[in-house]
């Protein structure tokens, strides 16, 4: 009987920023290899373990969704902190995606005309301390930390995410087939 | 008919209501009242039949097109390092400042607008400008500031002084081209004496290559041209001379047209062709009415036209056809595209010009200087042509000298010459770093100084941009970025995407916020860039800066910050618009640094 204690399990952490949780749904799509990933490897900080911080020794972070406000830039940094690999997931993260359409626009304008035009005049923008503030525009997320791996789409497919995850854990530099990241 | 349609009359009627000719009729109607306006667009394309849409895409294409107004007097500073080195940037800001602009915005009166624009051919004479098309060079704060005046007394050129427009040939060293100018019609009556197969033989003998950059055989192109099957065919010299730090063709076209015409009823003696275009930069405008005025000599000479030198079967014409303001149209399918009154985004070859060229018909595409050196050729005789120069590389090339040197202009020398015998002669000591070859060429140092140009060592077009040891060198790298950035035709994803990828990241390390890892990142793009873009443009976007970053790394790396990354914009201040809506100060309403 082999004593030898198992390996330590790959450590993964997730986040969504400014995005839909489609890629999120993408890593749900990747079905019974689930079964296989847990095997390998523990879920830390993610919207799927209700973890609120990142533990210690992260090895991927996988964040989908662009820098909209402050709180964005906050989780971010804390993921490039505690993670080894760092992996922009999907369209936002990597372009700003849908949420950057704002950007031709100021956010001050934005932020009048959302909130600006009640009837009696006066402005009702949310000043709660509790909410993140705007940021002026919406940015990938390799404006503000670096980030180790692209994977594109919108969401990148379940099998795309799989395949790069298993590259990633056995040691290979992440490929993706033609047909992983063609759609149209 | 209103105002606008019979202003448009004459000049639709002038191009035949043709919509090939759709560039030309643009820049003609452009002049009418200095931007396409949305009543020549809706004239213009309901007299061609064409979707207006059409006209759009050559506005957004070309530079010097307009869709918004930019003046009476239109001022273009030339933005190659050459032009910054002698001290451009701080005259166009004496300029604004004078006239109260701001860059690129038009005047609140519409009298005038400043802009940039890419290299204009002046190199060995700037800084220059265009104003209205038309180059003023050797710039100073003293001219600048008559022009300024002239400007307000809202003066028309054609009162500015004629000095101001003076534009030099500056031949330095002449050997077979830029020696005295040829007895015209001499290259025509010996090719003619020899035979249209005969001329072909002595062409396939002389071993010359085309002078464009690429050196392909030039015999082996017209043979090409001439064999491929199609009812008609084309010769175009191409005359786009866009490459940054060249200005060779200026001179030629300037002083040695009639040669020039020449080699192209050469060419047309040998292929079959009847009809023949010289694509002239929109840089080069000036040039124009002198080359018309060329043409029509040569015709009363019985040169062009019909029966030429008195050749039975001998009939051949040539048009000038005006490129307006687009780098990416010096590539041969892409210029054959604007021809066809398209925006100039080049083709996927194979098919090669020489079987589908213009409208489909085999065309025979050459630069300027190869179609002088045919010229040449047909004077003296294969023997004499090729005892000059290198077994691969006969003859000479003419090389366009300029930037940190005593005296730059056109150097000719038979091919071989090294580096250092150049830079000797133009009267350049300490000298840090050559560019041979232009923004898409190679950055040599001192070590290779001993290296040769020529097909076989060093191939060039012609650019010979010298920089003095106190240059640094990522001031021109970024300058070559921003180039290529915004001369990408925007057709494949690579160059677009990547160009500008390459402009922000020299940006952000001349900045001091770039870290190894974007040092990294632009070697990554530069593989990505030359193994996949879709034409020459995007694939040796990067050539030159992968040059410096390898031979000047510690001028990049001392700019790299030691922390792996850091944001090259302010993160705080990027929150500032929305504290100021929502009246807040607090903690958690600032972003600090990253630790």
């Amino acid at each position: 009987m082999n004593t030898s204690s198992a390996p330590r399990k790959i450590r993964i952490a997730t986040a969504t920023l400014g995005g839909c949780f489609g890629c999120h749904m993408s890593l749900l799509d990747i079905d019974e290899r689930l079964l296989a990933l847990v095997e390998i490897a523990e879920l830390d900080r993610s919207p799927l373990t209700d973890i609120k911080h990142c533990g210690a020794k992260i090895d991927i972070g996988l964040i989908e969704g662009a820098l909209c406000n402050a709180e964005n830039v906050h989780v971010l940094r804390e993921f490039r902190a505690n993670c080894k690999f760092l992996v922009a997931v999907g369209a936002c993260a990597i372009n700003g995606g849908l949420p950057a359409q704002r950007n031709r626009f100021d956010v001050g304008d934005i932020l009048s005309k959302v909130y600006g035009d009640a009837p009696d005049g006066r402005s009702r923008v949310p000043d709660d301390p509790e909410l993140p503030l705007l940021l002026d525009k919406v940015y990938p997320i390799h404006d503000v930390v670096r980030v180790d791996y692209f994977i594109p789409g919108c969401p990148p497919s379940g099998d795309a995410l799989w395949k790069f995850l298993t590259d990633l854990i056995g040691g290979r530099t992440p490929r993706l087939d033609y047909p992983q990241f063609h759609f149209d | 008919m209103t105002e606008i349609e019979s202003a448009l009359d004459p000049i639709l009627a002038k191009y035949h209501r043709d919509p090939t000719a759709l560039l030309q009729i643009l820049r003609d109607a452009q002049d009418l009242s200095g931007w396409i306006s949305p009543e020549i667009r809706a004239a213009a394309a309901s007299a061609l039949a064409i979707a207006p849409t059409r006209i759009d895409s050559l506005t957004r294409f070309y530079a010097h097109l307009y869709d918004a107004p930019r003046g009476k007097y239109r001022i273009l500073f030339s933005d190659n390092i050459t032009d910054r080195m002698a001290g451009s940037v701080a005259l166009m800001e004496l300029m604004l400042k004078k006239l109260k602009l701001e860059r690129g915005k038009l005047s609140a009166d519409g009298l005038v607008s400043i802009d940039f624009t890419s290299c204009t051919g002046m190199c060995d004479q700037g800084p220059a400008l265009l104003v209205n098309n038309l180059p003023a060079t050797r710039l100073t704060a003293r001219r600048i500031d008559e022009i300024c005046g002239l400007i307000r007394a809202g003066a028309p050129l054609d009162q500015w002084p004629a000095e101001f427009f003076q534009v030099e040939d500056h031949i330095r060293r002449a050997d077979l081209l830029l020696g005295a100018p040829k007895k015209r019609g001499e290259a025509i009556r010996a090719a003619l004496a020899l035979g249209a197969q005969g001329f072909l033989d002595e062409l396939e003998k002389s071993n010359l290559r085309g002078r464009g950059g690429a050196g392909f055989p030039t015999a082996l192109k017209w043979r090409s041209c001439r064999d491929a099957p199609g009812e008609k065919r084309f010769v175009v010299c191409n005359a786009d001379e866009g490459e940054p730090g060249t200005f060779k063709d200026r001179v030629l076209l300037q002083s040695f047209a009639a040669t020039l015409f020449e080699g192209m009823a050469l060419a047309a003696l040998v292929t079959g062709a009847q009809k023949g275009f010289l694509y002239l930069r929109g840089e080069y405008s000036f040039l124009r009415a002198p080359l018309e005025a060329t043409l029509a000599e040569m015709r009363r000479e019985n040169l062009l036209g019909a029966t030429i030198g008195g050749a039975k079967n001998f009939d051949f014409d040539i048009d000038i056809h005006m490129g307006a303001g687009a780098y990416v149209c010096g590539e041969e399918t892409a210029l054959i595209e604007s021809l066809e009154g398209k925006p100039g985004r080049p083709r996927i070859r194979p098919p090669f010009p020489v079987t589908h060229g213009y409208l489909g018909f085999p065309t025979l595409v050459n630069n300027v200087e190869t179609f002088c050196n045919a010229a040449a050729i047909a004077t003296i005789g294969a023997a004499a042509y090729a005892s000059r120069g290198t077994k691969q590389s006969t003859g000479t090339k003419i090389l366009s000298v300029s930037g940190d040197c005593q005296r730059p202009g056109l150097y000719e020398y038979p091919f071989g010459v090294t580096i250092a015998q150049v830079l000797e002669d133009c009267g350049a000591p300490d000298v840090g770093a050559v560019q041979v070859g232009g923004a898409a060429g190679n950055c040599l140092i001192p070590e290779e100084f001993g290296r040769r140009i020529a097909f076989e060592d060093q191939p060039t077009a012609g650019a010979f941009m010298v920089f003095a040891n106190r240059r640094d060198p990522i001031e021109a790298a970024r300058n070559f970025a921003h180039f290529f950035a915004h001369e990408s035709c925007g057709f494949c994803t690579p160059c677009r995407v990547g160009t500008s990828l390459v402009a922000g990241m020299i940006d952000k390390i001349a900045a001091g916020h770039g870290a190894q890892y974007e040092f990294l990142d632009l070697k990554r793009l530069h593989d990505i860039l030359r193994a996949s873009s879709h034409c020459g443009l995007g694939q040796a976007a990067m050539l030159a800066l992968g040059d410096m970053m390898q031979k000047f790394k510690p001028a990049f790396e001392r700019r790299l910050i030691t922390r792996d990354f850091e944001p090259d914009f302010d993160l705080d201040a990027a929150l500032a618009r929305a504290r100021e809506l929502a009246g807040r100060d607090d903690a958690a309403a600032h972003l600090g640094e990253d630790i």
